[in-house]
């Protein structure tokens, strides 16, 4: 159960991967408090993982070390064979707040990180990008529009594309639909899983519901606390496109139980 | 449901059930309101003048100083001996308050953004703006003599503070997310200031602002009364001296023209450069 994640799944030949955590630790040296224990993943190009479990479990560390927002105590983070040391272009990071600045119309909020990078000229260009991603995610026609006037699932929409524009190598999503209800939360994982397939985009999701871990990942990162460590990657092989109907079979209703068993045992200990 | 819709007024009203109660003080438009409260205070007042419960020569009565008001106005407007006056004051208002935004603005950036700032200059801050400023006008106007100059300052000294706590605050406005988002899109120090955080704090600014404004005219209004120099102020004192309440209390009133006049710039300005926050104000009363 101890197992390191990467003896988990094998590394398969015809799949390249983008991300790699080798035996990252993160203990935060004022109060000695270990977050993150011995931490090793990859993400292959084009896969979609989560990571779940309580809190404290080292999962917001885990993200924070992995967008180059704080560096590890220990180990190696390599993204693009690159190793990680800060923050990057090539990483995309979404919040479950959409973070959208009022004063920006839509698209001033999306090319943003452009703007903040390589300047108003090229912020200006980039607009013609963010109109084409603002069409994937069905935005189409508020360009123009302050995002006061936006709902909430649209919001996040319009912070999909900001993500997307610079086009990341690994997008990194901090519970992204956690603040929206139910029924647009599930909308907007299904939209993700579409936008992702689309751009064969690299994803790491941070969640706390099983149900979202599962339908939307190819693995599950289960992690326990105290100290924050990778339990067990599980593997989910239902087929490609998922749909919501596939949370009613049985298959997935045994990989959530699953899940919730290894989580319960971390809560005893 | 839609069948109602499609139906007259009238027959839709009939079919309610529960009726929203309104109170009565909803109903009266509020400029009817405001006026009733004028309506008594000025009556109050005239019984208190006509049966002589106070001296005249402590409060006038309203048709006095309305009568004065008349002809004040009517310097003011012909350009008589009182426009320059009131043209002094502005101009002290209108310098003073320049400065104390510039001064205010690039000090709350400092205390607000760097921790040697916040650390090593806030603490003096605070002790400055908890002394009665006022007390300094005979100092300014020693340093800076009778003219308009220490009149600016005193004016500008008093509107200083809010300014700085103001923008000191807003600076510290943005949330941990937009933080967190500037710094994975890789922005510098200053990108991040000038793109998230004075924008994000702009409400706060203006609030430092409005109270500015209000700060400026007593502090401009205190320096005349003290130093003397060619202000509406001086025309206040004269008039006091003189024994004329009802030339004070108009000139006043005038007075607070021009404060209301600058608070209202200063609103417009809000209204106009901070235009996002306009719903959620209006959502929660502006206080």
């Amino acid at each position: 159960m101890n197992t390191p994640a990467a003896t988990l799944h094998q590394p398969d030949p015809h799949q390249t991967p983008v991300y790699e955590l080798t035996h990252v630790s993160k203990t935060y040296a004022r109060n000695k408090v270990i977050a993150l224990s011995d931490v090793s993943l990859t993400l292959n190009k084009g896969s979609f993982s989560s990571v779940i479990g309580s809190s404290g479990c080292g999962k917001s560390t885990l993200l924070k070390i992995m967008a180059g927002l704080i560096p590890p105590s220990k180990g190696r983070v390599v993204l693009q064979d690159k190793p990680v040391t800060g923050t990057r272009r090539d990483i995309g990071m979404m919040f479950q707040q959409a973070t959208l600045f009022p004063w920006r119309t839509t698209i001033e909020n999306i090319v943003l990180p452009i703007e903040i990078r390589d300047g108003r000229a090229a912020a200006e260009k980039a607009k013609e990008k963010a109109r084409d991603l603002l069409d994937i995610v069905g935005l189409k026609g508020f360009e123009d529009v302050y995002p006061n006037e936006l709902s909430g699932g649209m919001a996040q929409r319009a912070s999909i594309c900001r993500m997307l524009i610079t086009e990341p190598a690994v997008l990194l999503l901090d519970e992204p639909f956690s603040a929206l209800d139910e029924l647009s939360r599930d909308m907007m994982n299904m939209e993700l899983q579409r936008i992702c397939r689309e751009q064969n985009a690299t994803a790491f999701l941070v969640t706390h519901s099983i149900q979202e871990a599962v339908i939307l990942s190819d693995h599950v990162y289960v992690m326990k606390p105290r100290p924050g460590r990778l339990a067990e990657v599980v593997t989910v092989d239902l087929p490609r496109p998922r749909t919501l109907d596939m949370m009613t079979t049985p298959k997935f209703g045994k990989i959530v139980d699953y899940i919730r068993s290894l989580l319960d045992k971390g809560e005893e200990m | 449901m839609s069948d109602a819709r499609t139906d007259k007024p009238g027959t839709a009203a009939e079919d309610t059930v529960w009726v929203e109660k309104v109170a009565l003080i909803d109903q009266i438009p509020r400029s009817i309101l405001m006026l009733s409260v004028f309506v008594v205070f000025v009556f109050l007042w005239h019984i208190a003048t006509v049966f002589n419960l106070v001296s005249s020569i402590v409060l006038p009565t309203p048709a006095e100083t309305f009568k004065d008001m008349l002809f004040v106005g009517k310097n003011l407007l012909t350009g008589d001996y009182m426009l320059p006056a009131l043209w002094i004051t502005s101009k002290e208002v209108i310098y003073g308050f320049a400065l104390a935004i510039m001064i205010g603005f690039s000090l709350g950036v400092l205390v607000g953004e760097t921790a040697f700032g916040e650390r090593a200059i806030m603490p003096y801050l605070v002790a400055l703006d908890t002394m009665p400023k006022v007390a300094f006008a005979p100092l300014f106007i020693a340093w800076l003599g009778f003219g308009i100059e220490s009149k600016v300052a005193l004016a500008a000294f008093i509107a200083t503070f809010p300014i700085v706590v103001g923008t000191a605050a807003g600076l510290h406005a943005a949330d941990e997310n937009s933080r967190m988002l500037f710094k994975t899109m890789g922005a510098s120090r200053m990108q991040t200031l000038i793109k998230m955080k004075l924008p994000m704090g702009l409400p706060q600014i203006f609030t430092g602002l409005k109270i500015g404004a209000v700060g400026v005219m007593a502090g401009a209004i205190t320096a005349e009364f003290l130093g003397g120099g060619k202000g509406f102020g001086e025309l206040i004192r004269v008039a006091a001296s003189q024994l004329n309440t009802p030339r004070v209390f108009s000139l006043i009133l005038y007075l607070s023209l021009l404060g209301l006049g600058l608070y209202a710039m200063v609103s417009y300005a809000q209204r106009k450069i901070v235009f996002w926050q306009r719903e959620t104000v209006g959502g929660r009363g502006d206080g």
